[in-house]
């Protein structure tokens, strides 16, 4: 009696401590969450500060008289005027109305600078689509150069360097002022390809090219993934091959990516003789990527489903396969799903192996199926991020958004299927 | 078991069938690869030929120059790329290369120039050096500053170590790492340049060329020289926020931020267009591309492409490519390689 008596006041005694010690241990845990956190809050807040201006353009709306002396267009429909007229002028025209001060020539090469680079060739484009507009006044949008747009945008922020001369400077300001140039919504973002001048540059190509790849990798490694797992797992006799392919699959899956690009260079490129920079030869390197990941998830998907389900079949005299095409398969489906959607959002970021095989690319076409040139959203933001232009660094943080947005979609997707779909016992 | 067999037959044979039946796909777009110095401007004569002509843009991938010529010289045939751009002129070896692989016509075109620069904050002091103190500053042995013929590892900590008119801050240099086209270029200009007005170094070169080339292609690795990564936009962004460091980078993104840059004063010259376009500014180099001239006429465009690079609106001194930082060629010099060019002239291996 005494001895139990004593015990507990040891126990009683060693209480306090214990449940400080405890205490701490929560600390700890919520100061690593709190790291973590305060990590990706200054990602998003970094990526999301620099980035949001990349969704705007800058435009300019001028009234376009298209004065055939002034083109030296008399004949819109002979291609050989069409080629060799003037489709600056019409604009420095109507941009020395809004500015009437603006005189001589210097001044007029100045103005230049506000206009983007391929404005004359929108222009060009609208006479040849319809020679009749030769003559009229018409009310048109372009986009402003690339220092006009930088201007607009940054004019107070101290890491941009504004190039726009004084005199353009004022002019801008003025034009800003009045409306005509200004801000809005950067549609071409979405419907472009690559381009050179950011102003025209747009992340389409890229998303188009990094789906036709998901499509190659999903469609080939779900089916040859799952019937692995389901060999492996279901059919194989137990020895000493089968543990062999399962260290193999396992060290596959820790392989550097861009071990596959290598591969996919000396296998589809060289010996099939398939072309370079083709979506269809990245969705093969990624699906030999993400193969180990969809087989491991899957294998362990099939474990989980308990063995009173597969002796119940059985029981009732289900043969072999109709066990595993019945119930094994429908009750492991979430997890199978769940992998292999975590794993496509792992090629989804994916560039290393995509350099060898000639998808880190300059691409301005929007690819128009499979065995057209790509290049695909990550590749995109690392060339962004290296060009010299300023207005690139904030469309590769905008493009750095709409990748997070994709994979944050496909993580939502996993996490309703396995919500949506899975059973408990 | 035997519906699984079969499954895996039919698999193994539709394998093989893809595998051969794999056509070497006709191609309508160009390829071209090479230099990522080269990159920034044949991109945006690929744009303008995009845009103003009906052959498709072609297609650029940055593998650099030595990259570039190797897939290049590869051989014939559509899964050979048609152009490569590169940074340095094609080697004797190279050009051997692609002559043993059935490229025999080749058309060499050199386009102008870059300029290597060591820039600043515009709130740093700038610098004014010559050669050789960026050999005496940015060298891992450097002579023993007693005047002895003996090279010692590096000893100087600031500037003004090695000569009073330099300020007195840290040597501290933010540069490309050793896979890079500029870091080559650097080492090549800027350290051999330093290194051989040493002449008893140079006459090492003589005796022994490796040992020559350890002494004057080696950086210092105590921490003066930092390498910052490839992309020289970071070099750009960690100088505006260091006033104590200089960034070495192309000149384009110099021009592209010359409102919060400053570039060093280097053997006298500034790097300005036009002291790097007579080559009075040392760190130079002279860029080029090759083209393929059997497949000209297979590739639809080439020669339209050739041509559009080759001309005043593209190359010249308003032309575009001036607008992102080339340099072009004097109007002579330009004149004789737009013909060349547009002739599609071929090499006969002589000239390098």
């Amino acid at each position: 009696m005494t001895n139990s008596t004593s015990q507990a006041e040891i126990v009683r005694q060693s209480l306090k401590r214990r449940y400080r010690k405890e205490r701490r241990f929560r600390a700890y845990g919520i100061a690593a969450i709190a790291v973590a956190l305060t990590a990706l809050v200054v990602l998003f807040a970094d990526i999301i500060g620099k980035g949001y201006t990349g969704f705007l353009k800058t435009t300019l709306t001028l009234e376009v008289t298209f004065d055939p002396e002034l083109m030296y267009l008399e004949d819109p429909t002979d291609p050989a005027q069409l080629r060799n007229g003037d489709y600056l002028a019409p604009l420095i025209a109507a941009l020395k109305k809004e500015l009437p001060e603006v005189s001589g020539r210097r001044a007029e090469r100045a103005l230049k600078g506000l206009i983007s680079s391929y404005a004359a060739s929108d222009v060009k484009d609208l006479v040849a689509a319809d020679p009749a507009i030769m003559g009229t006044t018409q009310r048109l949008t372009f986009l402003a150069s690339d220092d006009v747009d930088v201007f607009a945008k940054h004019r107070d922020d101290a890491s941009y360097s504004i190039k726009l001369t004084e005199q353009q400077q004022a002019w801008a300001l003025t034009l800003l002022e009045r409306g005509i140039i200004e801000n809005s919504f950067n549609d071409v973002f979405f419907s472009n390809g690559d381009s050179r001048d950011p102003g025209h540059a747009g992340v389409l190509g890229a998303i188009v090219g990094s789906l036709l790849t998901m499509a190659v990798t999903l469609l080939l490694s779900f089916p040859i993934g799952v019937s692995a797992a389901i060999y492996l797992e279901e059919f194989a006799p137990q020895n000493r091959l089968t543990d062999f392919i399962e260290v193999n699959i396992n060290n596959l899956a820790a392989v550097p990516s861009i071990i596959f690009g290598l591969l996919g260079l000396a296998v589809f490129i060289n010996l099939f003789g398939m072309p370079r920079s083709v979506p269809v030869v990245g969705g093969l390197v990624l699906m030999l990527m993400t193969l180990p990941t969809i087989i491991i998830s899957s294998r362990a998907a099939i474990k989980s489903v308990p063995p009173s389900i597969r002796e119940a079949a059985q029981g009732i005299g289900a043969s072999k396969m109709q066990v595993v095409l019945h119930h094994v398969l429908p009750l492991a489906m979430p997890g199978m799903l769940t992998g292999s959607i975590i794993g496509m959002a792992q090629a989804l970021g994916e560039t290393a192996p995509l350099l060898l095989i000639g998808m880190v690319a300059f691409i301005v076409d929007v690819p128009d199926g499979f065995f057209s040139s790509a290049t695909v959203l990550p590749v995109q933001i690392f060339l962004w991020a290296g060009s010299p232009e300023q207005g690139f660094i904030e469309r590769a943080s905008a493009a750095i958004m709409v990748l997070l947005a994709f994979l944050i979609s496909m993580n939502a997707l996993a996490i309703w299927l396995r919500k949506r779909l899975e059973r408990r016992w | 078991m035997i519906n699984l067999k079969t499954a895996f037959a039919s698999l193994a044979v539709a394998g093989t069938l893809a595998a051969v039946s794999t056509p070497t796909l006709a191609r309508d777009t160009i390829n071209i690869v090479g230099s990522s110095t080269v990159y920034p401007f044949a991109t945006v004569v690929a744009e303008h030929f995009g845009r103003n002509t009906d052959f498709p843009t072609p297609k650029l991938e940055s593998t650099g120059s030595g990259g570039g010529l190797k897939l290049f010289c590869a051989g014939i045939g559509t899964q050979h790329p048609d152009i490569t751009n590169a940074s340095r002129r094609m080697k004797a070896s190279e050009f051997e290369l692609c002559q043993s692989n059935g490229v025999e016509d080749i058309v060499e075109v050199k386009i102008g120039s870059d300029g290597i620069v060591l820039a600043s904050s515009q709130e740093a002091e700038n610098l004014d050096v010559s050669l050789q103190q960026l050999f005496l500053a940015l060298a891992k042995d450097v002579p023993n500053p007693d005047g002895s013929e003996e090279l010692v590892a590096n000893p100087y900590q600031n500037w003004n170590d090695i000569d009073a008119s330099l300020p007195n801050k840290p040597i501290r240099v933010m540069g490309p790492p050793p896979t890079s086209g500029t870091r080559d270029a650097f080492n090549e200009l800027a350290l051999e340049g330093g290194c051989k007005t040493f002449d008893w170094i140079k006459a090492i070169k003589a005796e022994d060329k490796n040992a020559y080339k350890a002494i004057c292609h080696s950086v210092r690795e105590d921490g003066a020289f930092v390498e910052a990564g490839e992309n020289d936009n970071l070099i750009v962004q960690k100088l505006t926020a260091d006033a104590s460091a200089y960034g070495i980078f192309g000149y384009s993104f110099l021009e592209e931020n010359s409102g919060t840059l400053q570039a060093a004063t280097v053997a006298g010259f500034e790097p300005t267009m036009d002291n790097i376009s007579v080559g009075d500014y040392p760190l130079a180099r002279s860029l080029w591309f090759y083209v393929k001239k059997a497949h000209v006429g297979v590739v639809p465009g080439i020669a339209e492409y050739v041509a559009e690079f080759a001309s005043e609106g593209a190359w010249g001194d308003n032309g575009y490519l001036a607008d992102v930082g080339l340099i072009p060629l004097d109007r002579a010099d330009r004149m004789t390689a737009a013909e060349s060019a547009v002739s599609l002239e071929t090499m006969t291996g002589d000239e390098l």
